[in-house]
């Protein structure tokens, strides 16, 4: 049934599904983006036990003022999945990863162009609110945030509030829940009502994981998560990824090639603004399809 | 140790001495002042001085409780109009000032904070006295906040644009609405700076004599209606400084103690609030 279920919304989709991995170069009797490379073909998709497309864009083109970040997007994320974005410094991947909860557009000068596809419904048409789309995504960025003038307990329930979910009595529940999810809760059990900042950096981090996971969103955007901490914090947030994908779509930006190759089940590369290429990861890794994405992952640039 | 080594030593406890003197003679005035005031000052403050409103000019004895309950009133009242006023344009200045108008609302902040407050109080009396008819505490106050606003705006934006802006973005993808954002958690994240803000704002504005001479214009009575005139400490101090009786004399100086050890508290408060910053609860 879940398979049937995904062909009908892919049938639906600009692009055609292909048999191949990955689908390069126009196809008869289609309308591929006429610039970009071809989305993921779904096949690899409908292989997965809960192969819903959660996030699909379309020819997403991200722009500072006049200056393109990334140009005509077009790919699939399907549900309960993780999926990497590689590419060296300045490829625009945190650009796309903004553009997915519509943060790109707070940045100085930061406009889109394009559709984003949430469950089939484009984020940045007209109905939707910005903010209600942005408590549909969490988001985890590079450096730990926590908010220093709120408790532990305060920062995991600080999205519940203010999207007025939950009831008192629901809320001390789902805090627990949302720090046992982020492998916190053994840490800071005792202490939920101390400050936030007297946490470790990889503490933090996991704070800001179960803050973002706390109000239940779809999907979990990653910005580089461990960029800021050291191998044992960084091991902690990708066993989390692995847990976490059951229950959510994780999009995670990294630097680190092998990080991708760990916790993803697909990997897009960006390269100058531009999607070079995604597929599964060990495909990707194993037998890239662009002559780019193998100069990149064997070191010859970025 | 070789002659250079010797001789840069020399110039290193030579330049050292030099800038120890100098910080000296910077704070050298402050104790003075403090000195002065009490020697001249303490002998007269007893109870009395604190509960009693003055007697009739040539009598002995006597206090300023007026002078202080009407700096307290005028001050609060500043306080009333200022803070609101003074703390929401700085915030408005960090958050959204990017335009025009924060170009703008800027600009005048700094020519407000610029003006002498001699000028603030001729415009205070200008729109506030002239057309009531008569001087009142309350022009007083609002004169005293305008000399507020600006101050509170400018280190308000300053303490605000210090908040990192990962922690507003954290926040925005979490859901929050803009103006919950600013709120919520940068105007709380900045709230130690801005505390100590209002109260450097606060001790500025309690001595302030010139804008209170053409609004609040004193009072020798004890007085707490808001719409007649109404003493402080700083129109007393002048009123009895330059008066002719060796008892006004000896009444300044302890008033000026008084004021004096007011913003002295007052500061003191300020640097507790900064240094507690990053405490939570």
């Amino acid at each position: 049934m879940k398979l049937d279920n995904s062909a009908a919304r892919l049938e639906s989709a600009p692009t055609p599904l292909t048999g191949a991995a990955v689908s390069n170069g126009p196809h008869p009797g289609s309308a591929p983006p006429p610039d970009g490379p071809a989305p993921l073909a779904l096949e690899a998709a409908s292989g997965h036990d809960n192969s819903l497309v959660r996030i699909e864009t379309r020819r997403l083109t991200a722009l500072f003022g006049r200056n393109v970040a990334i140009r005509e997007v077009s790919l699939f994320v399907p549900a309960n999945t993780v999926t990497a974005i590689i590419g060296p410094s300045g490829c625009g991947k945190s650009t796309f990863l903004r553009c997915l909860n519509r943060m790109h557009e707070l940045s100085d000068g930061g406009w889109t162009t394009g559709a984003v596809l949430l469950d089939g419904e484009d984020i940045y048409g007209g109905g939707l609110d910005p903010v209600a789309v942005r408590s549909r995504i969490g988001m985890v960025f590079q450096r730990p945030t926590p908010f220093p003038t709120m408790s532990i307990y305060e920062n995991v329930a600080a999205g519940l509030r203010v999207q007025n979910r939950l009831t008192r009595t629901n809320q001390d529940e789902v805090v627990e829940q949302a720090l046992r999810q982020a492998a916190l809760w053994d840490e800071v059990k005792d202490r939920l009502h101390t400050g936030a900042t007297a946490l470790s950096g990889g503490q933090q981090q996991r704070l800001c994981i179960a803050r973002a996971v706390a109000p239940r969103p779809q999907v979990l955007l990653l910005d580089e998560p461990t960029a800021s901490l050291d191998p044992a914090g960084t091991q902690r947030i990708e066993e989390l990824c692995h847990e976490l994908k059951r229950q959510f779509t994780i999009v995670i930006v990294t630097h680190n090639m092998q990080q991708a190759a760990r916790v993803s089940d697909y990997t897009a590369f960006f390269y100058l603004g531009e999607l070079i290429e995604i597929d599964r990861t060990t495909q990707l890794f194993t037998k890239p399809a662009k002559e780019q994405t193998e100069a990149y992952l064997t070191g010859r640039f970025g | 140790m070789s002659a250079r080594a010797i001789r840069r030593r020399a110039k290193s406890v030579v330049m050292t001495g030099v800038v120890a003197g100098l910080a000296l003679l910077a704070v050298l005035p402050l104790l003075f002042i403090f000195g002065d005031l009490i020697h001249k000052g303490a002998t007269s403050i007893d109870w009395n001085f604190f509960v009693k409103s003055p007697v009739p000019a040539g009598d002995t004895g006597g206090g300023v409780a007026n002078a202080i309950v009407g700096t307290g009133i005028i001050v609060g009242m500043a306080c009333l109009i200022g803070l609101p006023i003074g703390i929401g344009a700085g915030l408005f200045l960090a958050e959204y000032g990017n335009g025009r108008l924060g170009w703008l609302v800027r600009f005048v902040a700094d020519v407000m904070n610029g003006t002498p407050s001699i000028v603030i109080g001729i415009f205070a009396w200008t729109w506030l006295v002239r057309p009531v008819g008569h001087f009142s505490a309350m022009a007083g106050g609002a004169a005293l906040a305008m000399l507020m606003i600006p101050m509170l705006s400018r280190t308000t934006e300053e303490m605000v644009r210090l908040v990192p802006n990962s922690l507003r973005e954290a926040a925005l993808a979490l859901g929050y609405p803009r103006w919950r954002t600013s709120l919520a958690v940068v105007a709380r994240t900045a709230l130690a700076g801005i505390v100590t803000g209002a109260l450097v704002a606060v001790a500025r504005i309690a001595g302030e004599t010139a804008p209170l001479l053409f609004t609040a214009l004193g009072n020798l009575n004890f007085s707490t209606a808001v719409n007649h005139p109404m003493q402080t400490l700083s129109l007393q101090i002048y009123v009895y400084a330059t008066g002719p009786f060796d008892e006004w004399h000896r009444l300044a100086w302890a008033a000026a103690l008084v004021l004096m050890g007011f913003v002295l508290l007052v500061s003191l408060a300020a640097r507790w609030a900064t240094r507690s910053r990053y405490e939570t609860r």
